[in-house]
């Protein structure tokens, strides 16, 4: 669980975030949206550690995040995994390399058992037999999935994912939900996904918040998405023509 | 004294203590100029535009790059690639540049003693100290400060700009010692060695054209080469080599890590840091020249 109070972020004169409390829940896919400006990137930044909340407390489980030294934050860290919007893989290291980078800088496994486990993870998200490519020679697809499976190689507690259906296509772009609701299940971990995407919204939003001009705007689950009456989800979630159409035929139904 | 009489508040009264309209504004005025200055001082040390604001930011940043690794294998692993792609991929420059910087020594020297008495082995004397107490070390670390320099600079700039650096530290990766300080070490080994190889083949290179223009004999250039030796000037030559290496991959890197924006920010902080370096290098030289010399 990652619990955030009060939190607060303003640039010299820009109040980007103000005051979200929130909670995000262990096993579930827990989704922040909101319109491009919101303040999603930043409060998933804030979250991480890469930026420094103005004001306000976060907790990962019983932990002040910021109460930690330089230690303490580098413990709690081999407990985060975290997918980039531009998956921000190495691109001098082969995809091998990519996900074997955690655990050579920080487990003291033996070679053998390092491949073992990048094979394990690059298995699990379904990318066998790709080790010695580089990324330059893998689909946007794949490329997420890579980001995924380094993301996962050291059994991370908490996953951050930062827009992960960016530039996929509508079917890879299900797939790789479906991919991280399974871990997140299949794990029991937090996990944490920046998305405005509504097929995301609608497949895997378990636990869902709503960022609007900075504040929490709405928070609820999938289910309650349609039936909420808040302005503010409504003009979020039917913004497309089509889907307003929809809605309204819905209704007339 | 027109406004003495259309002035309504004629004292005020400051601690029990009532002092006149007039001496308060006056105080008044005097502390918000100097409050005013405080502030305009505070605002130009601390704004990015200020260069004290980047010599404290750069001096702070050394915290970080000497913190103890996570992982000494890592490192080490990234020392080696870092002594292999500065000192192999700049050998083929420094050895032209020097060739021909000791080449245009010997030639140029050789005209200036035209119709003199002085002795003609002289050009291997001052051709050799010159390579070894300046040019081999400030020409061969100006020229790598724009190789070696910019290409730091852009990689690590464009590590920042694609969200690797990001994904460093959230895997808890101190990212400032691990892209800096192998850089840095690797820097320091190898730009010595290669400042080295400058002095050789720049003596060569005035060798070369001390002959092929028949300035003088081959006898007269090795006498040349071995009157008046200081052995002292080879420890000022790695002094140098030392400091420029530190300056041109410290500098580069720094401006290559805070980069902000996109491709053109880019671009121009891989143009400070030559720029940077260089005037560093230049007066880091006059500075050296001075303290070991005077």
């Amino acid at each position: 669980m990652i619990k955030v109070q009060n939190i607060h972020k303003s640039f010299s004169d820009l109040h980007v975030l103000k005051g979200i409390d929130f909670e995000f829940e262990t096993g579930k896919t827990n989704l922040i949206i909101g319109k491009s400006g919101a303040g999603k990137t930043v409060l998933l930044k804030i979250l991480v550690g890469l930026l420094t909340p103005s004001e306000g407390e976060i907790w990962y489980d019983d932990v002040d995040f910021r109460s930690l030294n330089r230690t303490g934050l580098q413990k709690l860290r081999m407990d985060v995994g975290m997918l980039f919007q531009g998956n921000a893989l190495f691109d001098s290291l082969s995809i091998e390399e990519n996900i074997r980078f955690p655990l050579d800088m920080f487990s003291k496994q033996t070679l053998k058992e390092k491949k073992d486990r990048v094979n394990y993870c690059l298995e699990r998200v379904s990318l066998e037999g790709i080790n010695n490519k580089f990324p330059s020679e893998i689909s946007g697809g794949m490329q997420k999935r890579v980001g995924i499976a380094r993301a996962i190689v050291l059994n991370p507690k908490y996953l951050f994912v930062d827009e992960p259906n960016s530039g996929l296509d509508p079917k890879t772009a299900i797939t790789i939900d479906d991919l991280i609701s399974d871990i997140t299940k299949e794990f029991n971990i937090t996990t944490i996904i920046n998305t405005h995407d509504m097929n995301s919204v609608m497949e895997i939003g378990e636990n869902i918040c709503l960022l609007d001009k900075g504040r929490l705007a709405w928070h609820g689950t999938k289910n309650e998405v349609l039936d909420s009456a808040n302005d503010t989800l409504s003009s979020f979630i039917f913004a497309s023509p089509f889907l307003q159409k929809l809605r309204n035929a819905a209704i007339k139904k | 004294m027109m406004s003495q009489q259309t002035c309504l508040l004629q004292s005020v009264n400051i601690n029990g203590r009532e002092v006149s309209f007039q001496s308060f504004c006056e105080l008044s005025t005097d502390i918000f100029e100097k409050y005013y200055f405080c502030i305009m001082l505070a605002e130009l040390l601390n704004s990015e535009k200020s260069v004290f604001y980047h010599v404290g930011k750069f001096v702070a940043w050394h915290k970080d790059i000497f913190k103890r690794p996570e992982n000494w294998s890592m490192y080490y692993k990234e020392i080696v690639r870092q002594m292999y792609d500065i000192g192999i991929g700049s050998l083929a420059i420094v050895v032209i540049i020097s060739l021909f910087i000791g080449a245009v020594t010997a030639v140029q020297f050789s005209y200036q003693l035209g119709g003199t008495l002085i002795p003609r082995y002289y050009i291997g004397y001052v051709v050799r100290d010159m390579e070894i107490i300046e040019l081999a070390a400030t020409i061969t670390c100006l020229v790598l400060a724009g190789k070696v320099g910019s290409n730091m600079a852009a990689e690590i700039g464009g590590m920042r700009q694609k969200e690797h650096i990001d994904a460093m530290e959230v895997m808890g990766v101190n990212t400032s010692a691990y892209l800096i300080m192998p850089k840095l070490i690797g820097a320091m080994v190898v730009i010595p060695i290669l400042v080295s190889v400058a002095a050789i083949v720049g003596i060569s290179g005035g060798y070369g054209a001390s002959m092929a223009t028949g300035a003088l004999s081959h006898a007269e250039y090795v006498k040349g080469l071995r009157s008046f030796f200081v052995p002292y000037n080879v420890l000022m030559m790695y002094v140098k080599a030392f400091v420029f290496a530190y300056i041109l991959t410290s500098v580069s890197c720094y401006q290559g890590y805070f980069v902000k924006g996109g491709s053109i920010e880019l671009g121009q902080a891989s143009t400070r840091a030559v720029v940077f370096s260089d005037i560093l290098i230049l007066v880091a030289d006059f500075i050296i020249a001075i303290v070991l010399t005077v």
